[in-house]
């Protein structure tokens, strides 16, 4: 693997390193199991590329394809907590109608920002090349939102949003309105996806319909090798685990796609994805967020 | 204190399932009474604590607890005001989370919960404390996940956590009887010193007749979803668990008496 590579594989790992706290949050911390965020990818992308091609700036663009991503979550919360709908099935449904709504935003399958400002433009007179340029970035925004995110969650707040997830019962004895919680974890999960998206396709150069395809296998693909690594439940430790299981994750898949005796192209990606998160998932000893989630059924 | 008028519940009215489980109960608790309360399974005695937590909707009857009338408000809200321990240790505290943490989540029941740090160094201090009064020696494990705990430490906890914050009733559902007698009694005690302490107004349900007799000021029994009796003071007293029995098996037997009527 050559530098760019590696570089690149750091620059995607990072920037789902942001996928992975949104799915961190749902899956983990609400036991929401969220197929949302295979919606909400494109979806972040979507609108800050509409949004910066017909001349806004980039950093509003960013903003409401974050506050998109929000609704995109409240949309699913408010399926599952009002009208009972099954979690994973009212996710389903969100993800399914984001499809067209993404295309309604776009008004065609894809939009490139080959020319166009983006949020990393200001620092491009800095000197470094976007190679080296990219990664340093997210690093800085990984940090910020995954701090903040662990903020949040040792606060009084997300103490209750986390009791929310693991004991129902127990915190609205507590006073907490677990409804209230699924809402507010909800856009916040979506909303870290959108970001995501917006930031992929600047960095990318493009926002396409497809996008979203597996974001939710990759994001739980980065909780489980976090989880792997760091097998203390303490919440910073989660988070770090999110971003180290993420770049990881992204490493591993580029030293499988470098390694041209085996034969694999990139189309083969989804592939591997599945077969690694298959495997984190069977072999021994790795905790799992599925098994206790799919033996819990729908008892929310 | 707390007022219970002709409380009526009914799970799955109109269908072939339908069940009865609380008949125009009225129930008065003055300001710092310890009630216990007995009766055998399905008598209504966990509904009837649903009922006042607001897990249950009556379809009659209203609830008014210190002068407020809380009929139509919903569990969270009445959190402020009625703490509860259940009978399952696992239910009354969260596993994977510190003893720290779930000590801060009660910390915080009936308040506004906002982005402060839920645990800063006085709250630890003031918790290694309340631990501490335990002499479990749990106050050097505060940072040790619930999950890691025995049932009996996690409902000693979980005591301390409903008494964290001030409330008008505290509402104690058999949380002892899914542990070892020796435990039991343990937190039985606790329980006692607790409530003496802060002179709670406390509703106890109990399977125990022991229990039921020994404990409190005043106890109710409910047959079938309604009171059967209710007994404080020197007649409660006087009472012994054979006294008990008797009643229970009177009650038993008007039921087959009623049930000869209506096959013959």
């Amino acid at each position: 693997m050559n530098l760019v590579a590696l570089l690149g594989a750091v620059e995607l790992g990072l920037l789902y390193a942001l996928v992975a706290f949104g799915v961190y949050l749902s899956f983990r911390v609400l036991s929401f199991p969220d197929l949302t965020v295979d919606g909400s990818f494109p979806l972040g992308a979507a609108v800050a590329a509409t949004l910066i091609v017909s001349g806004a700036s980039p950093y509003l663009g960013t903003l409401v394809a974050m506050a998109a991503g929000g609704l995109a979550g409240l949309a699913t919360a408010f399926l599952n907590v009002r009208f009972r709908i099954l979690h994973l099935l009212a996710s389903i449904l969100t993800m399914i109608a984001l499809y067209s709504i993404n295309l309604r935003i776009m008004g065609r399958p894809n939009v490139a920002l080959i020319n166009e400002p983006t949020v990393l433009s200001p620092f491009a007179g800095l000197g470094l090349p976007a190679m080296w340029l990219n990664p340093l970035i997210l690093v800085l925004v990984v940090l910020a939102v995954g701090g903040g995110l662990v903020w949040f969650l040792t606060s009084e707040f997300g103490l209750a949003m986390r009791a929310t997830g693991a004991n129902p019962r127990m915190a609205r004895a507590n006073g907490v309105d677990t409804g209230r919680m699924t809402y507010v974890g909800m856009a916040l999960s979506n909303g870290m996806v959108a970001l995501a998206g917006a930031l992929f396709a600047q960095t990318n150069g493009f926002a396409d319909v497809t996008i979203g395809t597996g974001t939710i296998v990759v994001g739980l693909a980065a909780v489980i090798v976090g989880e792997a690594i760091l097998r203390r439940p303490l919440v910073i430790l989660a988070i770090v685990g999110c971003v180290a299981g993420s770049v990881l994750y992204r490493l591993a898949i580029a030293a499988a796609l470098n390694a041209e005796f085996i034969g694999l192209t990139a189309s083969d990606l989804n592939l591997i994805t599945a077969v690694l998160v298959a495997l984190a998932l069977i072999l021994p000893g790795v905790r799992n967020p599925l098994k206790a989630m799919l033996a819990r059924g729908g008892a929310k | 204190m707390i007022e219970v008028e002709d409380l009526t519940v009914t799970f799955s009215p109109g269908t072939a399932i339908e069940t009865r489980a609380l008949i125009g109960v009225s129930l008065d608790i003055p300001e710092g009474e310890f009630v216990t309360v007995i009766g055998s399974n399905g008598a209504g005695k966990s509904t009837l604590l649903n009922a006042l937590t607001g897990d249950v909707r009556p379809d009659r009857g209203r609830i008014v607890i210190g002068g407020t009338d809380v009929t139509n408000w919903s569990g969270p809200r009445r959190a402020g005001m009625v703490a509860r321990v259940f009978q399952d240790p696992m239910a009354g505290t969260c596993e994977g989370m510190s003893i720290e943490e779930n000590l801060a989540l009660a910390r915080a029941r009936g308040r506004r919960r906002g982005l402060a740090p839920a645990l800063t160094g006085g709250r630890r201090g003031g918790f290694r404390e309340q631990i501490a009064r335990l002499e479990l020696g749990l106050e050097n494990r505060l940072t040790d996940r619930m999950g890691l705990l025995s049932g009996g430490q996690r409902q000693a906890v979980s005591l301390v956590m409903a008494a964290l914050q001030p409330m008008r009733i505290l509402l104690l559902d058999e949380h002892t009887a899914s542990l070892d007698p020796k435990t039991a009694a343990f937190v039985l005690e606790l329980t006692r010193e607790i409530v003496g302490d802060n002179r709670l107004t406390t509703l106890m349900v109990t399977h125990s007749m022991r229990q039921a007799l020994d404990v409190g000021d005043r106890t109710v029994m409910l047959h079938q979803g309604r009171i059967v009796f209710d007994v404080a003071a020197e007649e409660r007293s006087r009472l012994d668990v054979p006294d008990l029995l008797r009643m229970f098996e009177e009650m038993r037997g008007e039921e087959l008496a009623e049930d000869g009527l209506l096959l013959s």
